[in-house]
């Protein structure tokens, strides 16, 4: 089933001016409920237009977006529902942190929603646990805590509104490599707990190849791909001329490769490479990948 | 050897908390090294940083610049011109409408000669590979474009120390590339001791030593390969390695004969190709 489709979208910043510039040019794109998706891109090349579309935030110069198969500008009225089905987290999200508790900040989305208490309640204490935040933090002001928290707060605000699509804009950005792994972690447990769509927009080759079935690739204003990570992947070439790159482990492999070793040219984890070297030595593919 | 910074037993903790950032750091920078800093948040790093240019004072111990102690208010002017500090987010560090104003703010700033400054600009820019940008609003520019200009005006100035404090850290690929290479470039061409922090072990990878630091102590202090020989004790303090020396950690958990001091996709293809070469069945092959 298809929860998100875009028909010939494009977007065009001041329109009528000299600085007038087609941030995203009539792009198609559709993405099945429940699958997690990488999406790259350089800085400019017209990624984070296309997800401000996504829940309405941004409406289109032209074409149209569906949620669910409907038309989010049928009834520009109603466009604030689409911010609670479509979850968006903007980069560097601690920014927005605003209110005297880290209960409060999460419970404002869902108290926007017109829920009861019982049920704000219910869905703030599952928020902050899908993000691993200590209950004893929640009457804490979201101030006092440290950076990698203060962005889990942010990012549960987000979830607490149950979203079926989130969107992260650069979770990990700025976090030391533990804090990254952890953030990603709770992002994929969320994933295969709610069964909900996750768009990751992402720097990381690695972590994309890590947590991501699907990748998107916008460049200069287009969608130049949308496949698994293995046919996005292995366009090394036309990924490098557009300022991207392929994680450092693929790299290597394909050196191994055209030294005319037999190892599987499509490795993109280190998980992957051991077991492949391993079963080219002849010592069988360990359990533990 | 010359050492441009010199810290003696550092010890410094912030008002709001109770436990020390920095809990007694002793480190010695050469003139003209290039030296990566990395710890996870909070290990203390940029405190240390901040001490190199006398943005912070040490509470215990003592730290010189260029024979200059820290601690000396009179010589903070002397201190600041022989540091320079660019940060992660170049937005935060342009100040004007057009690149070379941008460039030229520190310069107007020291009184400089305006025919003085129209010559450091325009080498500082050419440094960074901006000059024909110069005419640009830095607006139009990239995020690894505008973190160039950022460091060209710092080293308009002509610093002997330049602080990077996870410079690519909202760049993409592109830009950190660009970024990198300028940093490596100032510091073979033009003599610049570079102090870099950051998260990217690629990134330190590139540097001539590598110093980690962990709650407030320095843990290891190496050239690159000596640093990433500890992948288990990395992991435990919140690090990584680059995959490079990942995957021949994991192997050699495995029983895999491999050596220690692989950093680099070169030497990591090297090192699985010649253990293939004796020991893979049919020296592991496409047949």
């Amino acid at each position: 089933m298809v929860v998100i489709e875009t028909k010939q979208l494009s977007y065009v910043y001041s329109e009528g001016t000299p600085f007038e510039k087609t941030a995203i040019d009539k792009i198609d794109l559709s993405i099945e409920k429940g699958e997690f998706v990488g999406v790259i891109g350089h800085t400019g090349s017209g990624k984070s237009t296309l997800i401000q579309h996504l829940n309405g935030l941004l409406k289109p110069t032209s074409g149209s977006v569906f949620v669910n198969g409907r038309d989010i500008w049928a009834e520009p009225s109603k466009i604030r529902k689409v911010r609670f089905e479509v979850g968006l987290v903007f980069q560097y999200p601690e920014y927005q942190l605003f209110e005297e508790t880290v209960w409060k900040d999460i419970a404002f989305g869902p108290g926007n929603m017109g829920l009861s208490e019982g049920e704000i309640a219910e869905r703030v204490g599952e928020a902050a646990r899908f993000v691993g935040l200590d209950p004893s933090s929640m009457e804490k002001s979201p101030f006092e805590l440290s950076g990698g928290q203060k962005r889990r707060v942010a990012i549960a605000g987000v979830l607490a509104m149950r979203p079926e699509v989130l969107i992260l804009d650069e979770p990990t950005a700025g976090l030391d490599p533990m804090g990254r792994d952890q953030i990603l972690g709770e992002i994929a447990g969320y994933h295969r707990a709610t069964g909900s769509t996750i768009l990751l927009v992402s720097h990381s080759m690695e972590d994309i190849a890590r947590y991501a079935a699907k990748v998107m690739v916008i460049n200069d204003a287009k969608l130049f791909d949308y496949g698994t990570v293995d046919e996005v992947f292995s366009r090394t070439g036309e990924l490098s001329a557009m300022g991207l790159s392929t994680p450092q482990i693929s790299d290597i492999f394909r050196r191994l490769y055209q030294m005319g070793y037999a190892v599987d040219p499509h490795v993109y984890t280190v998980g992957a490479a051991k077991n492949d070297l391993l079963r080219l030595i002849g010592k069988g593919a360990a359990a533990d990948a | 050897m010359d050492n441009i910074i010199i810290a003696k037993d550092l010890v410094y903790h912030y008002p709001q908390s109770e436990d020390r950032a920095l809990s007694g750091v002793s480190l010695a920078i050469e003139k003209g090294d290039m030296v990566a800093v990395l710890g996870h948040n909070g290990s203390g790093k940029s405190t240390l940083a901040k001490h190199f240019n006398a943005v912070l004072l040490p509470e215990g111990g003592v730290c010189y610049v260029d024979g200059i102690n820290t601690s000396d208010e009179e010589r903070l002017f002397d201190i600041r011109q022989r540091t320079g500090m660019v940060f992660q987010n170049p937005d935060n560090q342009i100040v004007a409408t057009i690149v070379e104003e941008d460039v030229a703010f520190g310069l107007e700033n020291l009184g400089v000669e305006p025919a003085e400054i129209r010559r450091r600009v325009d080498d500082a820019l050419r440094a960074v590979g901006m000059y024909e940008y110069r005419q640009h609003a830095p607006h139009q520019l990239s995020g690894g474009q505008k973190q160039r200009v950022a460091i060209a005006g710092i080293i308009a100035m002509r610093p002997q120390v330049v602080i990077l404090d996870e410079p690519t850290a909202m760049l993409d690929p592109r830009g950190r590339r660009e970024v990198m290479k300028t940093v490596a470039d100032l510091n073979r061409e033009e003599g610049v001791t570079v102090i870099l922090i950051t998260h990217y072990m690629d990134e330190a990878a590139q540097c001539r030593r590598v110093v980690v630091m962990d709650r407030g102590k320095v843990l290891l202090d190496s050239t690159p390969k000596g640093v990433f020989s500890h992948v288990g004790l990395l992991k435990e303090v919140g690090l990584d390695v680059p995959q490079a020396t990942e995957i021949v950690y994991e192997l050699k958990k495995c029983g895999v004969v491999l050596p220690d001091d692989v950093i680099t996709e070169e030497e990591c293809a090297a090192a699985i190709s010649a253990y293939l070469d004796r020991h893979a069945p049919g020296g592991g092959r496409r047949s």
